[in-house]
Formats: structure tokens, sequence, C-alpha cells
């Protein structure tokens, strides 16, 4: 089963459609005990940073989730469900993240003619084209992004995918042994979108 | 680099498509959902729905279409229309709307812009706004339909809307909308250049240059239209075709 990780508030629906529409079962995962019989794990997180974990903690998956990725298990963390991965961020200064990947999530700085958030279709650079998670999507294939925070990953080598924006390239996506996350939103990409998360469920259920 | 939104926008009236669309292939052209499928096909980037459903007992028909609509297609889709309390915007979330847009309810209660960008982020929160020019070269905020002349400047309700943690406005010319005779430029512009987040054109397209102009002189983040797109005037893929030829950047699939 593909767990999606739920902790109230917004769109959920979309990822649990994506996830059948690619021929799975998706299961809603409100605390650690749902995460039983659960092979895969989607975390499409919303809302500010500090929401997202104070809502882990209060559900009691903090810790849960932290194990489920450091034992390498197949998980995929979407919007803020990526940002949370790293140490902390601007947008709560003082509100630990995950702590799994080393950096900080910085704002765009405000410019002239920049437009915040970052929103709509951009493309995403894939490092490593012939990688699996990849597969049949090209070398800058567009993705659906909405934020105005983006994490800054202090080890290069998990940066998989990234994207010119603000007169700069984000990492768009990051990926280490059977933990994958993106900043875009691939339930919201269409075709594009589905394939990634189909290569993604394939290859880890 | 980021490209500009081409956006259908569909009215909704109790659960049926109201202006009519002509989409040959379609069984059934007043099906919203059929509409939004055919969209998503046509490789449109976002999709708006309003609903102009006068009763408060039509509001579940909405989040019905709403979550039929996310079963079939994985792009943004955003809900206006009835929309006045944070309960109203949760309920079209988790029926699997990505945005809400609200208009009316934001000019009588602007602590609702707030509210909601504080519960689920601002970029759920879109504030559409529909301005008609005044004699001096400044712009008056309007509601219903245009009909309902407010004290507010289109442009300072623009930016407080942004202070108040709106993630997109949605600004439709009142002169402008029907007349198929081109965007509002320097409104747009005007706009645009006031507040730091994205500003959709909506009123007054007529054909594809009004949308290229609009979006290189207008400073537009991405166009709205109904009727250019619903009477098969022009599909979405024939618009960015053309945008292209003319230098705006746009997702062709």
């Amino acid at each position: 089963m593909t767990g999606i990780i739920d902790y109230g508030g917004g769109n959920l629906q979309s990822v649990r459609n994506a996830v059948r529409a690619l021929g799975h079962e998706p299961v809603l995962v409100h605390d650690a005990d749902a995460l039983e019989g659960v092979s895969s794990l989607i975390f499409p997180g919303q809302g500010a940073f500090s929401d997202c974990m104070t809502a882990l903690e209060q559900r009691g998956l903090t810790g849960p989730l932290r194990d489920w990725i450091m034992a390498d298990r197949p998980f995929f963390g979407i919007c803020i469900g990526y940002q949370v991965l790293f140490e902390g961020g601007e947008e709560n200064p003082g509100v630990p993240g995950l702590g799994i990947l080393r950096g900080q999530v910085v704002r765009f700085a405000q410019q002239p003619g920049v437009k915040i958030p970052h929103m709509g279709w951009n493309t995403a650079h894939v490092v490593h084209p012939g990688h699996p998670a990849w597969a049949s999507l090209g070398n800058d294939p567009f993705f659906y992004y909405v934020h105005s925070y983006y994490p800054q990953p202090e080890e290069e080598e998990v940066i998989a995918a990234t994207t010119p924006y603000a007169g700069l390239e984000f990492a768009a996506a990051v990926e280490r042994g059977r933990m994958f996350a993106t900043q875009f939103h691939p339930e919201k990409s269409q075709a594009t979108g589905l394939q990634l998360m189909g290569n993604f469920l394939s290859a880890r259920d | 680099m980021l490209t500009r939104r081409i956006i259908p926008c569909l009215d909704v009236d109790k659960g049926r498509v109201v202006k009519g669309t002509r989409f040959l292939e379609l069984r059934d052209a007043g099906d919203p959902v059929e509409c939004a499928v055919a969209y998503n096909n046509q490789g449109a980037d976002e999709l708006v729905f309003l609903d102009i459903t006068a009763s408060s007992d039509g509001r579940a028909t909405m989040i019905d279409v709403v979550e039929r609509t996310a079963e079939r297609c994985f792009m943004p889709l955003t809900v206006g229309g009835g929309i006045r309390t944070v309960e109203d915007v949760k309920a079209m979330l988790r029926a699997g709307a990505d945005k809400v847009s609200m208009n009316t309810a934001a000019i009588q209660n602007p602590s609702l812009v707030d509210a909601g960008a504080n519960t689920f982020g601002c970029q759920c929160i879109v504030v559409a706004i529909d301005a008609r020019s005044n004699k001096d070269g400044t712009w008056q905020v309007y509601t219903h339909g245009g009909r309902n002349r407010t004290e507010l400047d289109a442009v300072e309700w623009a930016r407080e809307v942004c202070r108040r943690g709106a993630g997109e406005i949605l600004l439709t010319s009142m002169d402008a909308d029907g007349t198929k005779a081109g965007y509002d430029i320097t409104l747009t512009r005007a706009v645009s250049e006031a507040v730091s987040i994205p500003v959709i054109a909506s009123g007054g397209a007529g054909n594809l240059d009004h949308m290229a102009t609009v979006l290189s002189e207008g400073k537009a983040d991405a166009v709205l239209a109904a009727s250019i797109f619903h009477f098969g005037d022009f599909s979405v893929a024939t618009v960015k075709d053309y945008l292209a030829t003319q230098g705006v950047p746009v997702r062709r699939v």
C-alpha cells in the first residue's frame, strides 16, 4: 500500500487520485499506527513550515517519519514535505526541521519584476537523466510549482534537478537512496507528473 | 524558465456550464467535468471554475464537480464564487481544489484573506478584483459583476490583499469584459507593477494578439479566457503556438 501523510488542512485529494490513477492503493496516514502495511510513503506537505512540523509532532509522526527515511524505505516528499527534510528555514526561524538533509530553506529575495510565490510551470533540469526516477521524462521536463521558499542543500550530491528562477538555479528535487523529494507538485503536473510518480511507485512498491 | 499560464475559465450554475461550449468531441458539453478534461488534454496550464449558483444549497453540487474533476485532471484547479468563510475554503480544498478565489467576501471582510492564507498558505488564496476605469485615470473596484461600485481604488486594494497574504490576483476589467476588443493593458500593468504576487489578466480576449499584448506590455503572469476557448475559436495549443512566435515563454505539450 502507498501511504499518504495527512495532517489536516489542504488538498490531499489530488495525490490520492494520482496514486489511484497509477494503479496503486492509497491509504491516509494520520498517525504512526497507520504506517502498518505501508510500503511506500508520500508526504505532500502544505501550509507553513512550522505548522507542518507542529502537526507531525502532535500526531506522533516526527520520529516514525525520520526512522522511515533513515531506514531507506521508499519516500516521496512534495513541497513542504520536501522542505522539512532540512534543518530549518527562514519561514520560521528557530523551528527545527527533520534534519535528514543538511541545509536551510530560504526565501526568494525580493527584487523588481520577480513575482513571489514562484507560481506556474517551469522546467526541472535533470542532473542524471539516465536515472530510473526520471525515465521517459527527457532532460528538462515541465512541472507545476507554487512556493516562496526553497531549500539550499549543503550536500551537492543529493541534488537531482535544478530549476531557474529569480536569477538563480535552485534545487528542485533531491534524491538519496530511496528518498526522493520535489519542490514542484507532480500531482498537479499532468502526464509529466504522473510519469514521475509512476516511476517512483513502480520502482519501490 | 517560468512560463506564462493560459487559463480557461468555466462558469458553472447548479453543476452545469452556463455560457455553453462547443466542444464537438464531447458527449455532454454542458458537463463541467467533461470540459475540464478537454482543456486538460489541450494542455491548459490551470483551470478556473466560477460557481455562479445563487442558492446556498447548490454549493454541494460544486463540491461534487470539483471532486469528479480532480479524479480525472491532474492540473491546478481554482474555484471561485460563494467562498465566504474559512470553512468554505477548507471544503473546496478537501474536495480537490488547489486555490479558491474570493471577491465580494474579501471586500466585506478583508480578514478572510489573512485567515485563509494563515490557515492554508497564501498560495491557496486568490483575490478576484473587478475594476472599472474612472475619468481621472484611476480604477474603481466593483462587485456583483460590475453593478455595485465600492469605495476602493483597484491598485490600492491589490496592494492591500497582497499585504494580507493573498497569493495571486485575478484582475478583470469590467470595461473590457465581454467586448472581445482586448484586455485593459494599462490597468493590468498598473496592478502587476504595484504588487509582488502574480496577476492573472481577465476580460476582453478576442484574438491571439490580445493575449500576447497583455502578457508582454501588460506584464500579466497569466491570462484567463472563457468564450475564446469555449466556442472553439482557438484551442489552448493554438494560443500557445502563437504566443511562442511572439517571444512569450509558454509550455507546449
